[in-house]
């Protein structure tokens, strides 16, 4: 997609003024409407909790390294997987790739000067803040035994543990992601710049339009649930309990009402990303743009009605269950569509394997045995069986971490040289690249294997024949951890040392290209106007540089 | 493209025109009551739920309740709208005072409902030991249906409770835009402002219009269906 106005001035980085060096001082970035010092507020409080919810894991895994537990009292343990699921699935993935690169991209993507409520998207930020502060005094102040999942009447009735100021972090950064998805339905909607018809859009944009529909109709019904939860903790009136007279698993269709929703907040935006990255690195247009675009949609609808799968071993009505089993199995199709259509779109492909494509090579692998294995727990008999073991657990990493991080790395590598205006070492990349995947693999297949010969997880000790899983695992998460301590060392580095990267470096096709890098506080010199489709790689001559 | 230099009041940079504003922020606002929507929604949902599981007790919860005075307070927060609605009117034809005796008006009109609320009904409760958590009282003429009465009056202040809240937060919105009406900020041509918030001071009032029946109404007391 290319504009009519491509006349990029060659002016060296540091001496142009860009949204970076614009401004200086803390104040500046406090106070900041520029959607693009948002995405770094975002990115840099994100990347805070991903280490501190890497941390919980890492400690856990040392844990496990010994049937008896080699390192916490069992109460600590429950503690540290509670923290972990917490932190990294509503302070990480939840906000990871729409907060930062959302939020940086969907202007610059679509043509716009900023997002259309730009005091709004600051408030969104602060509002995450102090629900981060909220859950990380929960940590400080003894930790949260519950599970991430709340579940009632554990947690309204007997946990004794910070419950509360975990609920309330995590009701408040709820209305971060509220108010970040109106404001980018609102701009894609209203904000695109002349020509840049629906059919035009990259397909990240259909993604996070797909993402913000959950957001919007999703978030609001967990923070009605936790409020109830906090509300029967403090008056012990039975909403929940059912000694009191509440119903316990009403507490689990809110809460997976929202919860399961939320996984495709989590990987939709991640399928986006993918999209971006196999079109160029094998610049060819994508295999069946409306499809790969309807998907998108298909999945945020579906994933409204298949919460009842998390459920089928609560009590729930068999024919209930028959009718979430199905329901599933169909949220698997826009999936699969989308799988083929990436695979599709390398066939025949010059494919380059720079660092961003490693990891969506990574993630077209790592997310179908996720999705694959998905289907086992889909399927009533099978779920009997394998629920509530390490099955789940390896099936849910292997999208969270497999899928969504993959393609969260993969974007920050991609999309870095017009954040900063500097590239980073290839080589590093690359090499980061595969330790991850490998120790990623090393960490969770064991995990399905244990999972399917009956280790229950959320256990802190296990039977003695389960060893040799769980030590590989330990193994694989040491990798995965300094696997994701590399790309910290030298994403910072190159932010001050790197190279100056020029405005396209990736010859890649997008509006976002097209601006400086790192872009002007107004994105562009010239509000510019699209005569093309999105991908339009086989008609351009591909200069790299 | 649009020229930057005119800068009509009340426009923000990253637009390209007025217009594109207004729809922006219309638009805006109903992606929020959409959301609000599913805020209530999911709460209206749970009582719908206990109701059907405890429906003698949710009944007899219901008759505490003072009827008269819900039915007055519909009455308040439907003329409250009228003249919200009678404001931005007056803005679109240019009518300055007009607007701001609207505006007042409707905050009068919200705030009476909060004072009829707050020292008519709740302290009402308060007294007669219907409050969960501060001292309610279960008694003995309910029956074995008793003991789950507590569970409708917990509903019943959170459901007004949250519907106050939005009462609240409006009538702070609505005086911020009484300030720029009588400042003059509002013209035939710009008054978005006033009519995002409109869209808003409606949605709380529709939110009450279904609070009221479900509250106050169940059980068919009026109609020689009750106890």
């Amino acid at each position: 997609m290319s504009t009519a106005t491509i006349d990029v001035p060659e002016v060296p980085t540091g001496s142009r003024v860009n949204y970076l060096n614009a401004q200086y001082g803390v104040k500046s970035w406090l106070f900041t409407t520029d959607h693009k010092r948002i995405a770094l507020l975002y990115l840099v409080s994100i990347t805070l909790m991903f280490f501190i919810g890497g941390f919980f894991a890492v400690l856990m895994r040392l844990h496990l390294i010994e049937p008896q537990g080699a390192l916490v009292q069992p109460e600590t343990y429950n503690k540290l997987f509670t923290m972990h699921g917490v932190i990294m699935v509503f302070f990480f993935l939840v906000p990871s790739i729409p907060a930062t690169l959302g939020n940086f991209l969907v202007p610059l993507m679509i043509g716009a000067r900023d997002l259309a409520f730009p005091r709004l998207n600051l408030i969104s930020w602060y509002i995450y803040v102090v629900g981060a502060c909220f859950t990380l005094y929960a940590v400080i102040s003894g930790g949260v035994d519950t599970g991430w999942t709340f579940y009632t009447p554990y947690s309204s009735s007997f946990s004794h543990t910070s419950v509360i100021p975990t609920a309330v972090g995590v009701f408040i950064t709820g209305f971060s992601s509220i108010l970040t998805g109106l404001n980018f339905v609102v701009t894609i909607h209203k904000m695109r710049a002349p020509g840049m018809t629906w059919f035009r859009l990259p397909l990240f944009i259909w993604a996070i339009y797909a993402t913000s529909i959950i957001f919007i109709l999703g978030t609001p019904v967990i923070a009605i649930t936790l409020f109830l939860l906090a509300l029967e903790r403090l008056l012990h009136i039975g909403i929940f309990d059912p000694a009191i007279g509440g119903d316990p698993i009403l507490f689990q269709h809110l809460f997976w009402f929202y919860s399961h929703p939320a996984v495709y907040i989590m990987i939709l935006p991640g399928m986006g990303v993918m999209s971006e990255l196999v079109t160029c690195f094998s610049r060819k247009r994508i295999f069946g743009y409306s499809f790969v675009a309807f998907s998108s949609l298909s999945i945020a609808i579906i994933s409204f009605l298949v919460w009842g799968h998390h459920m089928f071993v609560t009590g729930q009505s068999i024919y209930a269950g028959l009718i979430f089993s199905v329901l599933s199995f169909l949220v698997a199709i826009p999936s699969a569509v989308k799988v083929f259509n990436w695979t599709a779109t390398l066939y025949k492909g010059s494919i380059s394997y720079d660092a961003p494509m490693l990891y969506a090579l990574g993630f077209i692998g790592l997310f179908t045995m996720g999705g694959l294995t998905g289907l086992f727990l889909a399927s009533l008999a099978t779920d009997v069986h394998l629920n509530g073991t390490y099955f789940i657990v390896a099936h849910f990493h292997y999208i969270m971490v497999g899928g969504a991080v993959m393609a969260y790395l993969g974007g920050i590598h991609f999309w870095w040289p017009k954040i900063t205006g500097r590239l980073y070492p290839d080589g590093w990349a690359r090499f980061a690249a595969l330790v991850i995947f490998v120790g990623f693999n090393l960490t969770f297949f064991p995990q399905f294997m244990l999972g399917y010969l009956g280790m229950p997880r959320r256990y802190a000790v296990y039977p003695a024949e389960f060893q040799v899983f769980n030590v590989m695992s330990s193994a694989g998460a040491s990798i995965l951890g300094i696997g994701y301590l590399i790309p910290l060392i030298y994403l910072t580095w190159s932010m001050r040392y790197g190279p100056a990267a020029g405005p396209n470096p990736w010859g890649a096709k997008g509006l976002e290209w097209t601006t400086p890098s790192p872009p002007p506080t107004e994105n562009f010199e010239e509000i510019p106007v699209v005569t093309e489709d999105a991908y339009d790689y086989a008609e351009s001559t591909v200069n790299r540089g | 493209m649009t020229v930057h230099s005119a800068h009509p009041p009340g426009f923000a940079h990253q637009f390209e025109d007025m217009e594109q504003q207004r729809e922006a922020d219309s638009l805006g606002m109903w992606v929020f009551l959409l959301t609000e929507i599913m805020f209530f929604g999911g709460l209206f949902a749970t009582y719908i739920i206990y109701r059907a599981l405890y429906l003698p007790a949710f009944e007899i919860g219901s008759h505490q309740l003072e009827v008269r005075f819900g039915a007055l307070n519909t009455a308040v927060l439907i003329g409250s709208s009228l003249t919200m609605a009678l404001a931005i009117h007056s803005a679109q034809v240019g009518k300055r005072r007009a607007q701001v005796g609207f505006l007042i008006t409707t905050m009068i009109l919200g705030a009476a409902f909060l004072a009829i609320k707050f020292t008519f009904e709740w302290h009402h409760d308060y007294v007669e030991h219907l409050v969960p958590g501060l001292g309610f009282v279960i008694r003995p003429e309910w029956g074995a249906a008793g003991q789950h009465v507590p569970m409708f009056f917990c509903f019943y202040f959170f459901m007004t409770g949250l519907h106050a809240l939005h009462m609240i937060i409006g009538i702070g919105v609505l005086t911020v835009l009484t300030i720029m009406a009588h400042r003059g900020r509002f013209t035939p041509e710009y008054y978005a402002p006033l009519e995002v918030s409109g869209l808003y001071w409606h949605f709380v009032d529709i939110v009450w219009i279904f609070l009221f029946p479900l509250l106050y109404l169940i059980g068919g007391r009026y109609m020689g269906a009750g106890h």
